[in-house]
């Protein structure tokens, strides 16, 4: 046995230890630090001193890369559809049933290339439709705005725009309330654990689960500070449909609305406020605008009912007098408002409320007195003190693509790093592009208009812009590059996905992915990509930045990775970079892509050198220790988030917007045109003020599919919620052999050998429809039905059943598209519908099921 | 000499199966010889985690048992060994020799705790070893322990002495004492997953309020009043650490104003009464 060498890299979950022996990875675990990296925070609180333990954490997920990296799923050459004939009958309604045939890298780029070309003559390039997943294997030189970005800038191709998913009624409804477009419409999180560990009393966690979801890719880093507030005495209340995992570990309270109904109970607790006068009088009238208009709504003076606890509880379910006690409790103690798991997002962003649901979440803490101490918008997950001075980019900021319009680059990136940074003039809003949620609308309709190209950061109007596909001039979509296969298990109505390549309207498929699962058994074309512990690269811990600037600061510790290449890639599977530097050289364009002959390592070594490391680290030492923790400057002085704006101040944090153009006095105010938070939307009373899908006062409509659509309700009486899954980072970890499909609360393994995913629904439900624990049931509506496997539990109400989205795999009983899934895409079930006709954006967890034993065969 | 004893704090533990997947990460396709052979991919739970939801819907709580080998220093399986296939080492560790235990599938049924897997493919028995061959090492850990986010594993290297003084001061239990293993791995906490609790909430008829600070008490089936509490805002109540003995409790609440209400319970398992109008 040879030695065993120790090296690093890093996930989504966490930096990691690599341990290699004879060209094999044998173990991966989280990092712990020595003497020499950068000393930790101190926070001084409460007569306490708070510092965080030396070492990174780590997710479920990232500890199993062993299994999926050595996945018997793995892609490892090349596949053509066996009746595909680009020269002869493409038989394109096959796809999905049809087998594969091993080719050559050659065939296959030939094959790829030669339709490439053969398209841009005969249609343009913007026929090429093409997108990718929402995240990425770690490693900012590898990421999807990086090597993939460049790419297909220099083809040329029609982008599927991703809706803003993880903001949603932030982007659409938070940002005509405070601004922010900078963030989709959630709010700056600066030193706001400090702020807590000093002065809050309370924390409502109002749809969110920072256990489960992390924040974003920071793994457990804040299960700590939860920890440090529990045992200061801090009372933390839930509001979530399921009791979840936060909850089960910190809750002195739970609330379960109904879902859709979380609208409701907002209103009511402002009225408790109104009525009682507990509310910031003072910080209304001076920080905000339009709020008689407002409370009009609230008491009843608009339309005659006023939006009381006992009004509240008839469309929640939670008792009225509980409405009272907790909004008496909020309203007299410094409470964090945690509404989402980052300081923002949550699943009841992603309903048909979701926009209203975000302004009353800025409307309630800003009655309290929003920026003041201890209070605040703020879920634990963001807010260490933090270096925000050194740079290191996120992978946001467009890596090795330079795109300084479809990624963060232009903002301070791009100076540092390029030579021959692209753009796309097709991929602007000048240009074509289609929503990612509408794909199969364009393809089998052939036509489309919404209003907002994906995420729409620039400014508050930027979403209200109308689009139509085709756009003038340009043509109909002719192939599609799907880069990754998630789809099915992550958008809507997810039969729609499936069909939509099943027709000769789409006579090109290729997909390039790392395992052959999901969409990647509907190509024509297969091209195996390797994962990032068999290339180089180089990360940072949690950095995505971009629309999250300072993302950063959610990690106890900013640690920068080189991401060492741990194997050679398995099979002839490639990295994404030498795959399209590949395809380049066959199109011309090797020598722009690769900016004359780059490889992985020196683009590495590029961004290495256009960061702050080499001010603190020479190349050599980096590259050995293979990880640098980012010091803390002694001089450091903590600006808590919206302090400047509570106290009529200059913003003194390092936020990076809004944009100068949007303010009369840049730095001071809020981004929306009065400078205050806005009961009464300008940018929407500017827009359309007789929407009334999208009123101009934040307000509770019931949902338009729940359990006030009588006809639907009665059919469907259960409201399922689907929420993101606890120990997959949504299908990175979840199939594939994984050993993520044996942890009993991610997959059940029933007597046929199949793991089933999980649908989770109350003891009442069960029993009605004669269900008990792990029971092969299906869950149904008009759009689909899946298999799952049943868990009986108390953790939900009657009425309310739960079932995560985003199963890696697909895989139909019958016809795909039509018959029912048995690996657990319950995206299938899910409307497309948008969350208004303005508000471009999903909306899962408005949706109605019903569930039964499932009768006949499985195999 | 010092040795290892692993301690548990159900109160912490939230089932985020870092354990169970660092273990998996671990062992699968690795031999440390002459510690431990390789785990299958599938199928072994060397630490295995088990749930009980107590309560019913709204007022519950979740606990979880994480469930490993106690490495116990009167174990079964070393008895139910010839030869020498199972043995403790001088820290208290627990080994099943990957070599000498071959074909021995007694060796897993000698385990009452079932912690002890068979891999058929090699034909052996398996479990966990604490990662002893990372201790031997230099780790001051094993896996399972370096990457659990909440605390809820503690990992210590102290005499016997020592131990017993933990044992007391946190009120430590083992679980199942009444096998008499002598494990080397404690719970805290453990009523969380073993006893019951009486959950319910008060409320004031009249004016439709929550009856904060009602005085709740329960007494036991001989009348005499073993537990007192008091709501709080939400007039919740909680009275945890109860025997699962099918005992006949009765529950008293009382406000000022407001007449007292008493109701009788037989406790079968945790229970929410429900709302009391006063």
């Amino acid at each position: 046995m040879g030695t065993i060498e120790k090296l690093t890299n890093g996930t989504t979950g966490g930096p990691v230890f690599v341990y290699v022996q004879d060209d094999k990875i044998i173990r991966i675990t989280p990092m712990e630090f020595d003497e020499d990296d950068a000393a930790s925070w101190v926070i001084n609180a409460r007569g306490q001193e708070f510092s965080p333990p030396r070492k990174t954490t780590i997710s479920p997920y990232s500890l199993a890369w062993r299994s999926m990296i050595y996945s018997p799923k793995r892609l490892l050459y090349p596949l053509k559809r066996v009746d595909f004939d680009p020269n002869g009958d493409r038989n394109c309604e096959n796809r999905g049933v049809s087998g594969y045939e091993r080719i050559s890298w050659d065939e296959a780029g030939d094959i790829v290339t030669d339709e490439i070309k053969r398209i841009k003559r005969e249609y343009g390039p913007a026929a090429i439709l093409s997108t990718p997943g929402s995240h990425h294997l770690w490693g900012h030189v590898g990421y999807r705005h990086s090597a993939y970005l460049r790419f297909m800038n220099l083809v040329g191709y029609t982008s599927a725009e991703h809706n803003p998913d993880s903001w949603e009624g932030w982007h659409w409804g938070g940002m005509h309330q405070w601004g922010f477009s900078h963030r989709l419409g959630i709010p700056e999180q600066y030193d706001l654990l400090e702020d807590a560990l000093k002065n809050t009393d309370m924390i409502v966690f109002w749809s969110s689960d920072p256990e489960s979801t992390s924040g974003i890719y920071s793994a457990f880093e804040s299960t700590i500070r939860r920890q440090w507030l529990k045992d200061l005495g801090v009372k933390m209340v839930f509001i979530d449909p399921y009791y979840n995992h936060t909850a089960g570990l910190f809750s002195d309270k739970w609330f379960a609305p109904r879902p859709g109904t979380d609208n409701a109970l907002a209103c009511a607790i402002a009225y408790v406020w109104i009525t009682e006068d507990l509310y910031d009088k003072e910080y209304i009238s001076t920080r905000s605008v339009g709020f008689d208009k407002w409370k009009d709504y609230i008491l009843g003076v608009e339309d005659g009912v006023a939006k009381t606890p006992e009004w509240a509880e008839k469309e929640s379910t939670i008792p009225a007098r509980e409405i009272k006690a907790l909004a008496r409790e909020w309203g007299s103690k410094k409470t964090m408002l945690a509404s989402g798991g980052l300081g923002g997002w949550g699943g009841a962003c992603r309903t048909s409320g979701g926009g209203d649901w975000a302004r009353l979440m800025i409307s309630l803490q800003a009655m309290q007195g929003l920026g003041k101490p201890g209070v605040n918008i703020w879920s634990t997950t963001q807010g260490v003190p933090h270096n925000s001075k050194f740079l290191f980019p996120g992978y946001a900021e467009g890596g090795i693509s330079g795109d300084v319009d479809n990624s963060a680059a232009g903002y301070r990136f791009v100076y540092r790093m390029h030579k021959r940074p692209t753009r796309s003039s097709i991929n602007s809003p000048a240009g074509q592009h289609i929503p990612r949620l509408k794909i199969p609308e364009c393809i089998l309709d052939g036509e489309y208009e919404w209003r907002g190209k994906g995420f729409c950061g620039a400014s508050i109007e930027a979403q209200f812009h109308k689009y139509k596909y085709p756009a003038d001039g340009y043509p109909e979509i002719q192939m599609y590059y799907k880069y990754g296969g998630s789809f099915i298990g992550t958008m809507n109505e997810t039969n729609r996905y499936v069909k939509a390549y099943q027709t000769d309207r789409l006579p090109f498929v290729v997909n390039q992915s790392i395992w052959l699962e999901g969409e990647a058994k509907f190509a024509d074309i297969i091209l195996p990509a390797c994962t990032n512990f068999e290339r180089w690269d180089i990360s940072e811990f949690a950095g995505c930045l971009g629309y999250i600037p300072d993302s950063t600061t959610q990690v106890n510790h900013r640690v920068i990775s080189m991401q060492k290449k741990c194997i050679e890639p398995l099979g002839e599977s490639k990295s994404d970079y030498q795959i399209f530097a590949f395809l380049a050289e066959k199109l011309g364009l090797q020598d722009v892509y690769t900016e004359g002959g780059l490889t992985e390592m020196d683009w590495v070594k590029r961004m290495f050198d256009a960061s702050d490391l080499p001010e603190h680290v020479s190349w050599d030492e980096f590259f050995k220790k293979g990880y640098f923790v980012v010091p803390i400057p002694d001089d450091y002085e903590s600006t808590p988030a919206l302090r400047w704006f509570a106290e009529d101040r200059k913003r003194d944090t390092p936020d990076w917007g809004p944009h100068p153009e949007s303010q009369d006095e840049f730095g001071k105010g809020l981004q929306t045109t009065s400078g205050l938070i806005e009961f009464e939307s300008s940018s929407l009373k500017k827009f359309d003020p007789e929407d009334e899908e999208r009123p101009v006062i934040p307000k509770y409509i019931p949902s338009w599919e729940g359990h006030r659509t009588k006809e639907l309700y009665d059919k469907y009486p259960l409201q399922l919620i689907s929420p993101h899954p606890r120990f997959s980072f949504h299908t990175m970890g979840d199939a594939k052999d994984s050993w993520v499909n044996e942890v009993k609360d991610h997959r059940i393994l029933k007597e046929d050998g199949y793991y089933y995913w999980i649908v989770r629904l109350n003891s009442q439900d069960a029993e009605k429809r004669g269900i008990q624990q792990n029971d092969l049931v299906k869950v149904f509506n008009d759009r689909g039905a899946v298999i799952c496997a049943a868990q009986v539990t108390e953790r939900l109400p009657p009425g309310t059943v739960h079932s995560s989205e985003s199963c890696a795999e697909y895989d139909p009983l019958g016809k795909p598209g039509e018959t029912a899934d048995r690996a657990g895409c319950i995206n299938i079930l899910t409307p497309s519908r948008y969350i208004t006709k303005n508000s471009a954006g999903m909306a899962p967890n408005s949706c109605l099921v019903d569930i039964a034993i499932h009768e006949g065969e499985v195999a | 000499m010092n040795k290892w004893n692993l301690i548990v704090d159900i109160a912490k533990c939230h089932d985020c199966n870092n354990c169970f997947l660092a273990c998996k990460d671990e062992y699968f396709e690795n031999d440390f010889p002459p510690y431990s052979s390789a785990q299958p991919r599938m199928g072994q739970r060397w630490i295995d985690i088990l749930r009980k939801e107590r309560g019913q819907f709204p007022r519950v709580d979740v606990s979880y048992l994480p469930l490993l080998c106690m490495h116990c220093d009167d174990a079964d399986c070393i008895k139910a060994a010839e030869g020498g296939a199972v043995y403790k080492r001088d820290d208290g560790i627990v080994i099943i020799d990957p070599l000498k235990a071959k074909g021995k599938k007694s060796i897993v049924e000698s385990c009452p705790h079932g912690v002890i897997w068979w891999n058929d493919e090699l034909d052996l028995p398996q479990k966990c070893t604490f990662c002893a061959h990372l201790l031997d090492e230099g780790w001051d850990k094993p896996r399972c322990v370096q990457v659990c986010p909440t605390g809820a594993l503690e990992f210590v290297h102290i005499e016997d002495l020592e131990m017993q003084r933990m044992i007391e001061s946190d009120k430590l239990d083992t679980l199942h004492p009444e096998y008499g293993l002598e494990p080397r791995v404690y719970y805290k906490n453990l009523y969380r997953y073993t006893r019951s609790f009486i959950t319910g909430s008060v409320a004031l008829k009249d004016v439709d309020e929550c009856a904060e600070g009602a005085k709740v008490f329960l007494k036991n089936g001989s009348g005499k009043v073993i537990e007192t509490t008091v709501t709080n805002n939400f007039g919740d109540f909680k009275i945890d650490n109860l025997e699962v003995n099918k005992s006949k409790y009765s529950l008293g609440v009382e406000y000022p104003g407001y007449q007292k209400h008493e109701i009788s319970i037989a406790l079968e398992d945790s229970i929410d009464v429900g709302t009391i109008f006063l």
